[in-house]
């Protein structure tokens, strides 16, 4: 009977309709393209697996966009072609960082355990194992804590007096300066810090010297950060407040704080994160030190980055353990204040949801 | 509580160009008064003049005289923080505050004005909610973000917001704008509600809503591109949509304009 066999339709053709690579037709092309690339990189004896790898990432894009071309036509193979650039670059960029974290991990666990992070290098000779970094990551804390309480108010009040406030030639002096100020080397705060406080008051060498001067840099990045936040607000949100009569100071302090509490956040952390890693201010004012300070107003204290730094000029084996271990620690500390900030941001957002 | 408002000279710019110009009018107490007139006319500025907001904007300056009932809202000791809170306003966009809920929405206004006890606030914000015909549906749901609800909705609650500080006058730019009819039509009751106890200014692009909820009507226009809004005239609503005595006025109206 004729209703059993199926009726072969093709299907009608369609102006929206039109010919597709299959799903996995990309990643069958990445696998191609990097079997190739090793193929062609040990054929030709090519040392360097970068070259291998570059070899490949060519292959990938070129063959892919020949291939999309031949099927899907020209529009489709250009954006065929610019995400896999995108991608590309994406593995590019992505490489060093997981690298980097990886061989800081496998050369930092070494030594990094509880003994490490609980002990200071007080009586322990540079040469021989053992030892911590609980004097630095201390210091460090300190410091960057006092860092952040100087410059987080200042910062903030110069942006919200920059987006809310200010007009005419005070606020572009204002501007300008923080300009300048974003692009001062670390070390010459550290140089400005050094002979103002040091060398011309005579304080000694400190943590809270180390502050001030890692201050300096952060507060610049605090201005720029949060005065694109508080951009963001809309600005019918302040007429909104302003019309109902609440007076501006508690317009901002109500409305378009809380609004941009979640960038503004954000933002403090990246910049603490920041100058966490600094390390030439601290070399030239906290000093270093091998015992553990837990005042950073008086006397010298020692920080993760200097730790690290002297460590590796001590170059033996245990002090290049220690050095690692340290980074690691270093790493870690910046990650979790990330994580922090991020957490922070998403759960202060603005939420439109029900 | 409702107070009259008597403008006269009234000019406002921004930066040097001159939006309005040399505009004198009254707007009579407890009653509705529409604002009509082209895009860009300036019926905006002009209503922001009257409660001091148009000076929020960078440059904008204000010159000539605004009375509410015989004070000079733009005297030399005038706070425009209080004209703000006698003079309410609802903005075309609906503009809830994102990170409060609904009843802090409504209660923005009145924390401010010394207004704490929580029993006092309850009792205030479900005052307002119910004026503004938004209390059945959101009783449940106070404690949600006002971002939350739909655009009618958000719009309602800002009346709400406006209403609960009781000012003495509400200026409304354009609240139907982005509504549908049956939420213009609550909000077109809601009006005519209102100015029992409120003075009302309502400025709309929609010629039967002017002649359904207004007393009287003020028609605005412009000579031409570039150069300033002035008002043509202000009569009673009837007068103006019936017989107006300019006939610049009745082409607009009637649709023939330009
Ligand atoms: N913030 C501003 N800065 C500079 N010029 C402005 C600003 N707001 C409005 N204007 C100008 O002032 C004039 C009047 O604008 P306004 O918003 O008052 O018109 P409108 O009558 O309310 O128009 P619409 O019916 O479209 O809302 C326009 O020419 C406009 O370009
Ligand atoms: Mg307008």
């Amino acid at each position: 009977m004729s209703t059993t066999t199926k009726p072969t339709v093709t299907p009608p053709a369609s102006v929206l309709t039109q010919r597709r690579l299959p799903r996995w037709a990309p990643a069958a092309t990445a696998l191609g393209a990097v079997v190739a690339g090793i193929g062609i990189g040990a054929g030709a004896g090519l040392t360097s697996e970068i070259q291998w790898g570059l070899i490949a990432a060519l292959l990938f894009v070129g063959a892919l966009h020949v291939l999309s071309t031949r099927v899907e036509g020209s529009r489709k193979a250009k954006d065929r072609l610019a995400t896999s650039l995108v991608w590309v670059c994406f593995i590019l960029a992505v490489i060093p960082l997981v690298s980097l974290l990886e061989y800081t991990i496998r050369k930092g666990a070494k030594v990094l355990d509880g003994y490490f992070l609980t002990h200071s290098m007080n009586g322990v000779a540079t040469i021989e194992p053992g030892g911590g970094v609980y004097h630095s990551l201390l210091g460090t804390l300190e410091q960057v804590a006092l860092a952040t309480l100087i410059s987080a108010p200042i910062g903030l009040l110069t942006a919200i007096y920059l987006v809310e406030y200010g007009r005419g030639p005070l606020a572009k002096a204002v501007t300008f300066f923080v300009d300048v100020m974003t692009g001062i080397p670390s070390i010459v705060a550290g140089l400005f810090v050094l002979s103002f406080w040091i060398i011309w008051l005579d304080f000694s060498f400190s943590g809270f010297a180390g502050s001030m001067a890692l201050s300096i840099l952060m507060m610049p990045v605090v201005v720029r950060s949060t005065e694109e936040m508080l951009k963001l607000v809309p600005n019918e949100l302040r007429e909104a407040s302003l019309a109902l009569g609440v007076p501006k100071w508690r317009t901002i302090l109500k409305v378009v704080l809380p609004t941009a509490v979640g960038g503004i956040v954000t933002g403090l952390m990246l910049a603490v994160a920041r100058i966490t890693g600094e390390t030439a201010p601290v070399l030239l004012l906290v000093y270093g030190a091998a015992t553990i300070n837990t005042n950073p107003f008086d006397g010298a204290q020692d920080s993760l980055p200097l730790y690290i730094f002297q460590q590796w000029k001590n170059g033996n084996e245990p002090s290049y353990d220690r050095a690692w271990a340290a980074a690691l620690v270093l790493i870690a500390l910046v990650m979790a204040l990330n994580l922090l900030a991020r957490g922070v941001a998403r759960w202060k957002a603005p939420k439109p949801g029900h | 509580m409702a107070k009259r408002i008597d403008v006269s000279g009234l000019t406002a710019y921004y930066g040097k160009t001159k939006a309005i110009e040399d505009i004198s009018m009254t707007v009579e107490p407890r009653s509705v008064t529409a604002f009509i007139g082209p895009s860009g006319c300036g019926k905006s500025t002009f209503l922001r003049t009257l409660n001091r907001m148009h000076e929020v904007i960078p440059h904008a300056t204000v010159s000539g005289t605004v009375l509410l009932d015989d004070e000079n809202l733009y005297g030399p000791d005038v706070d425009p923080v209080a004209v703000r809170r006698t003079i309410g306003m609802v903005f075309q966009r609906p503009n809830p505050f994102p990170t409060m809920s609904i009843y802090d929405n409504v209660a923005a206004g009145l924390k401010l004005n010394g207004i704490r006890r929580r029993g006092e606030l309850d009792a205030l914000v479900e005052k307002s909610l119910r004026s503004a015909n938004l209390w059945n549906e959101v009783k449940d749901r106070l404690n949600k973000p006002g971002a939350g609800l739909s655009g009618g909705q958000q719009q309602r609650l800002c009346i709400a917001r406006a209403i609960a500080v009781e000012p003495e006058v509400l200026l409304m730019d354009e609240p139907c704008s982005a509504l549908d009819p049956i939420s213009t039509l609550a909000i077109e009751d809601l009006i005519s509600e209102l100015k029992e106890r409120f003075t009302i200014v309502i400025v709309t692009h929609n010629m039967q809503q002017a002649a359904r909820v207004s007393d009287r009507t003020a028609f605005f226009n412009l000579a031409a591109v570039g150069q300033p809004g002035r008002l043509i005239e202000i009569d009673a609503t009837e007068r103006i949509f019936s017989n107006p005595t300019v006939q610049a006025t009745e082409d607009y109206i009637s649709g023939r304009f330009g």
